[in-house]
């Protein structure tokens, strides 16, 4: 049975990484991300797990510690945020490189300078093409559930891929919600036990991992990443599906709220996509015909799918909680990677970028209305008078 | 030189799950300086064997004796010649500066190309 607690996002990631019992954690503490380091921590100390808890003296040394494990054939878990993030850098991509499977709670947080501890999507949006699979999760419960789902994710023998699961930094990780947790057996079963088909530590056949590539073998080892990947559409909505059956969610690869029917609407992700539902519905209450897409699997990026469930619009606002310096007036990511996603797949409706919350600078309701009300009127003109808008930015 | 495979031939996560395949990696050719074994003043204490990154020392196992490089891997590193206690004891004249070449040593360094 199932059971429903008051949880930060933090503690339901912690709560995850217990009912999974990893066999190995590895981990250093930066705030937003470190009350889930310190949750998992009691709960090895009061024997909840078995897990060997790494204390070490960096991200670097964290993800260094976890690739270590992970080739050794365990099963791995850790967590961070901004800075850590950013020092774990070279390990991220050897993570991904060496196909390990290792699973991340990744709380976003803006990436100094100038320090800051507050939200936004910088952190993640320097990882895009680490060659991590990388989730986004609105609230406590999609930050739970999906890190449940990503263990699966990354141990398909088809994937072998490192998982980040995103979330809000202070918005949703040190907020309190109504979390269904799960039975601890429900879980177990769920997750399975992680066999690997190779490990170093498998004495009869021995093996080496990290070994030099030079231009004869790197590019067909890239090349089986690439691939890797191509799988993980697949895979991700196989997990998915048989997540949704066993604990009654309604998950795809993407939410679309209120979307089928609508004129304009507003893509963006994790914790603004439930304050823009509210206005959503507040809009509709009017009469206005708007709608929602929250993007949930950012890496694999699904492309199609984005264009087919945007095709029918009239205008669509892309809300980025980070900027691309130097692509377009200081427009975001997401906006640059649905644009091209758009106009590969043959959809030409008007398009616009709004700049938000960066350094965890709050965003209001009023604020997501008057995007929607932009949005309306270039839904009647058929013209987008600002490309790239910094919202809500003092002049 | 064998040919190269395609992405889907080899170990995925650039893995390598043949054990002991570096032998079939010569790389001699990556040489700058050449070690030259000086029999006569060898005493077969096996410090360049021990130390030897490339397992490029050839001994006679059953006689315990060292008999020479593996020329084909040894990449001239030197550090058979810097470990080798004959060579350290070789006596030179105060402020002399012994050459890597110098016939007195038991492990000396050539330059590729020239002649001993």
């Amino acid at each position: 049975m199932s059971k429903y607690e008051a949880l930060t996002g933090d503690q339901a990631v912690a709560t995850a990484m217990r009912q999974i019992n990893p066999d190995v954690v590895a981990a250093y503490p930066i705030t937003p991300q470190t009350e889930t380091v310190e949750f998992f921590a009691e709960y090895v100390a009061n024997g909840e797990v078995t897990t060997d808890f790494i204390c070490v003296e960096s991200e670097h040394s964290a993800m260094s510690a976890c690739v270590g494990a992970s080739a050794a054939g365990a099963r791995v878990m850790t967590a961070t945020s901004s800075q850590g993030l950013a020092l774990m850098w070279e390990i991220v991509y050897i993570a991904a490189s060496y196909r390990c499977p290792i699973v991340m709670s990744l709380v976003n947080r803006a990436l100094s300078g100038p320090i800051n501890i507050h939200c936004d999507h910088s952190d993640v949006m320097g990882a895009r093409d680490s060659g991590w699979i990388i989730l986004f999760s609105e609230n406590n419960q999609e930050a739970y559930d999906n890190v449940i789902q990503a263990v699966r994710i990354a141990e398909h023998p088809d994937v072998l891929l490192p998982v980040m699961v995103c979330q809000d930094g202070f918005i949703t990780s040190h907020s309190m919600e109504r979390v269904e947790v799960y039975d601890d057996a429900d879980v177990k079963a769920f997750v399975g036990i992680y066999r690997p088909e190779r490990s170093l530590l498998d004495v009869d056949s021995p093996m080496t991992y990290g070994a030099l590539h030079f231009y004869d073998y790197y590019y067909e080892s890239k090349r089986q990443q690439a691939e890797a990947m191509e799988h993980a559409r697949r895979v991700i909505p196989e997990v998915t599906e048989e997540f949704n059956r066993k604990f009654n969610r309604n998950y795809g690869l993407f939410e679309a709220y209120r979307l089928d029917d609508a004129d304009v609407a507003v893509v963006v992700a994790n914790s603004t996509a439930g304050t823009a539902k509210i206005v959503v519905d507040s809009l509709r209450a009017q009469g206005l015909k708007v709608g929602l897409l929250k993007p949930r699997v950012f890496r694999p990026f699904p492309a199609k799918e984005l264009a087919e469930a945007l095709r029918h619009l009239k205008a669509i606002a892309v809300m980025d909680r980070s900027i691309a310096f130097g692509y377009l007036n200081g427009a975001g990511p997401l906006f640059i990677e649905l644009t091209a996603a758009l106009a590969l797949h043959g959809v030409h409706v008007p398009i616009a970028d709004y700049v938000f919350g960066l350094g965890g600078r709050d965003i209001k309701p009023s604020e997501i209305e008057s995007v929607y009300r932009d949005m309306l009127r270039v839904a009647e003109t058929g013209r987008v008078e600002r490309l790239v808008t910094p919202l809500s930015v003092r002049e | 030189m064998a040919k190269l495979k395609g992405w889907r031939e080899i170990p995925i996560g650039g893995a390598i799950v043949e054990a002991g395949n570096a032998v079939e990696y010569k790389t001699g050719g990556w040489r700058a300086f050449r070690p030259v074994f000086g029999q006569a003043q060898c005493i077969h204490c096996f410090q360049c064997w021990l130390f030897c990154p490339d397992s490029s020392i050839l001994v006679d196992a059953e006689n315990e004796k060292m008999v020479g490089f593996d020329l084909e891997h040894c990449k001239g590193c030197g550090i058979c010649a810097s470990v080798c206690p004959v060579n350290a004891k070789v006596i030179r004249q105060a402020g002399e500066q012994l050459s890597r070449d110098d016939p007195r040593l038991c492990i000396r360094m050539i330059e590729e190309g020239k002649a001993k």
